[in-house]
């Protein structure tokens, strides 16, 4: 009998986190407002009555010491969990993650490690002020050195956080902040696979999506509706979009031979564009139409009246899917 | 000078080489007192090895085998003097010109040579060491040394009066770099998480080309203040100060004080880097004036006040020109590193990019092996 209980991704990951705070007593969490409030989406809640100030604790509001403190403390053997309060106030912070801890490990020759786990709520769709909305996961994971994963659903959440935090390279968290109250079975027994294998969520044979993070339910909706219609989609949930897990992309792509690659961010040098690239690269001969990536336009994130325009929903993806399928 | 040089410092060595203490700082005298004569023969050894190292290096630079040398001479008291007050657990985050300081902690100096030939990026072990690696983003290291030093504290490796056991960190940074906003927010997690950090400002004068008043209004000694982080200035250019003072403030940040700031005056007697022309920039009435501040001559002529005999200078030349014969052999020995090492712990952990790479490259550069070799026939 599997232990499973029903729980939101924002639970699962506070869950996650309580574990991994269990299992190693250097864990260390902390960032803008993570410890009496819980964090703005009260991810973090909880956690300072079960494990003190010793463990969770509010940071100064300056997203660089945020992360550059947390490399000293690697240094010092501890591992962090840093919250950036949402991805649009991560910039600050740019500097330490990309010529620092993304480096640090490779600088040294291997005497240090960096086990930093940056989470960072992302995405649009919740009718937010400017900054609040953005996916700017293709700026980390064009960085070598740093690790970029998302979890869609709760099972991912509760597990993907606990591989992240165990990791002993610098990851990124993106947790897709519109899907925070979704809920779902987890497992607590079993963990899924690895945080860098992307999953079928969908089987399917005329195209394959692939996808990651908010969009994995927007595109498992389309989905749906095209079977209603007679058209056999295969999802697949990318989870990770650094180091990207082609195989299992060009296994689905080779069964149906026209591929759709979904995401929120802008599209224009994206993780969606690698992923083009690639499966042009490796699986040419496998397909019958280009491509086709669908994402936001390449203007900055609108304001939240027009941010319905700019997102992918399900009539958008299956507009591609229709091309690619008259192709 | 500016009014900036008006402000007080703590000076115990002035440029006669004549030694004293004023009654406001006979805190910082004890500390002096405490040395012996083998003590102040080994900070000349190495403020003049030091001196040498930078010649050798300009000259290996000059003559192409360093892509780059970052000169620090004039700074010998500020790093000599710092670095040996620097206690046995302590952890040192240095910024990029800290050579002086290195030597005071057994960083064997062609590893520094290597890293601005480029072959690599320092290669020394930070742990072992305590000596972290340069820092070329400018105040980078300033919050790498504030969440160390947190996490001593979270150690409980701090105001336990136990020296064994006890630590404290220090962090060193030029003038140029206080205008960097991390630096602020590192006083800031410094203060607020009162922490065993001490901050070694050297200013040296210049940022580059820059004079210090393009990167403050107020002297830097004060930039902590405002965040909680109380400072002093010193005589940059006086070893036994550069040694007291923080010594001093060593032993109270691992005694639990929380943060201290030191501003080191002094001055950078040659260029930025071997890039740099300083003639376009500042005077030579200027550069006279700290020439008669010169920090070796300052300590020689303490020495010699002491009875020094003539036998140990001659000494301390004959190991310089050993260590010139030593730099410049190794230097020509360097080999270029193997290709995979920049596929090297990029990640700790397996990454199919970095495998698939690598084996591309190897297999690419394998197929020139195998063409024929010789010219057209």
């Amino acid at each position: 009998m599997s232990n499973t209980v029903e729980m939101s991704i924002a639970k699962a990951i506070n869950a996650g986190l309580r574990r991994a705070m269990k299992d190693n007593d250097k864990v260390l969490v902390f960032g803008q407002d993570v410890a009496q409030l819980g964090g703005v989406f009260r991810v973090t809640e909880g956690i300072l009555d079960e494990f003190g100030p010793t463990r969770i604790f509010n940071s100064p509001i300056a997203e660089a010491g945020i992360v550059g403190t947390a490399i000293g403390l690697a240094m010092r053997g501890y591992s962090s969990v840093a919250e950036i309060q949402f991805e649009g106030f991560i910039f600050p912070a740019f500097n330490q993650i990309t010529t620092q801890l993304a480096k640090i490990q490779n600088r040294s020759e291997g005497y240090l490690s960096m086990p930093v786990v940056i989470r960072v709520p992302f995405g649009g769709g919740i009718g937010a002020v400017e900054h609040h909305s953005e996916s700017p996961e293709a700026y980390f994971a064009h960085t070598p050195g740093l690790r970029v994963i998302s979890p869609s659903t709760p099972n991912d959440a509760y597990w993907m956080i606990q591989q992240a935090v165990a990791s002993k390279d610098p990851v990124l968290f993106f947790e897709p902040k519109r899907r925070y109250w979704q809920k779902g079975p987890v497992n607590l027994d079993a963990p899924p696979a690895g945080m860098h294998t992307a999953k079928v969520v969908r089987e399917g044979n005329q195209v394959t999506i692939a996808t990651y993070g908010p969009m994995v339910t927007t595109s498992l909706e389309a989905a749906a509706m095209a079977a209603e219609e007679g058209t056999s989609i295969e999802v697949i949930d990318m989870r990770s979009m650094a180091p990207i897990d082609f195989n299992t992309i060009i296994e689905s792509v080779k069964k149906t031979g026209h591929l759709v690659v979904v995401a929120e961010a802008n599209v224009n040098v994206s993780v969606a564009s690698e992923v083009a690239a690639r499966v042009s690269e490796l699986a040419f001969y496998h397909l019958e139409a280009p491509v086709i990536r669908v994402g936001g336009f390449d203007v900055p994130y609108p304001a939240a009246k027009l941010e319905e325009k700019f997102l992918p929903d399900a009539d958008r993806i299956l507009e591609a899917v229709d091309r690619s399928l008259a192709y | 000078m500016t009014s900036q040089d008006r402000v007080p410092m703590v000076q115990l060595l002035n440029p006669e080489g004549e030694y004293g203490v004023p009654s406001a700082y006979a805190e910082y005298g004890k500390y002096i007192e405490d040395l012996k004569e083998e003590d102040f023969l080994k900070f000349y050894r190495d403020m003049a090895r030091m001196r040498r190292f930078d010649y050798e290096a300009t000259a290996l630079q000059r003559q192409g085998q360093l892509g780059l040398w970052i000169p620090a001479i004039g700074q010998e008291a500020a790093q000599i003097g710092s670095g040996y007050a620097v206690g046995h657990n302590d952890h040192i985050f240095p910024s990029y010109r800290e050579h002086g300081v290195a030597i005071t902690h057994g960083i064997d100096l062609m590893s520094i040579l290597k890293m601005l030939r480029g072959v690599n990026h320092g290669g020394w072990n930070p742990d072992e060491t305590r000596f972290h690696l340069y820092a070329i983003v400018l105040a980078t290291q300033t919050l790498h040394a504030t969440g160390y030093a947190m996490g001593v504290k979270f150690d409980g490796k701090v105001g336990n009066g136990d020296l064994e056991n006890d630590l404290a960190v220090i962090t060193y940074i030029g003038d140029g770099a206080t205008a960097e906003g991390e630096a602020s927010e590192s006083f800031l997690f410094a203060a607020t998480n009162k922490v065993p950090l001490v901050y070694f400002i050297q200013n040296n004068q210049y940022a580059i080309s820059s004079p210090v008043a393009t990167q403050t209004t107020v002297p830097l000694f004060q930039r902590g203040a405002g965040f909680g982080v109380p400072g002093i200035r010193i005589d940059g250019n006086d070893v036994l100060a550069s040694y007291a003072v923080t010594k001093k403030h060593m032993d109270d940040a691992r005694e639990g004080a929380g943060p201290h700031l030191i501003e080191a005056l002094t001055y950078r007697m040659g260029a930025h880097t071997s890039s740099d022309d300083p003639t376009k920039y500042r005077s030579k009435e200027e550069e006279e004036y700290w020439k008669a501040r010169d920090p070796l001559a300052r300590l020689e002529k303490f020495l010699r006040r002491q009875g020094i005999n003539q036998s140990f200078f001659d000494e301390c030349d004959a190991a310089g020109e050993e260590l010139s014969a030593y730099v410049r052999s190794e230097t020509f020995a360097l080999g270029n590193p193997p290709i995979e090492n920049m596929f090297k712990h990029v990640y700790s952990e397996a990454h199919p990019l970095i495998e698939e790479q690598l084996a591309w490259l190897e297999g690419y550069e394998a197929s020139f092996l195998d063409a024929p070799q010789g010219g057209a026939n």
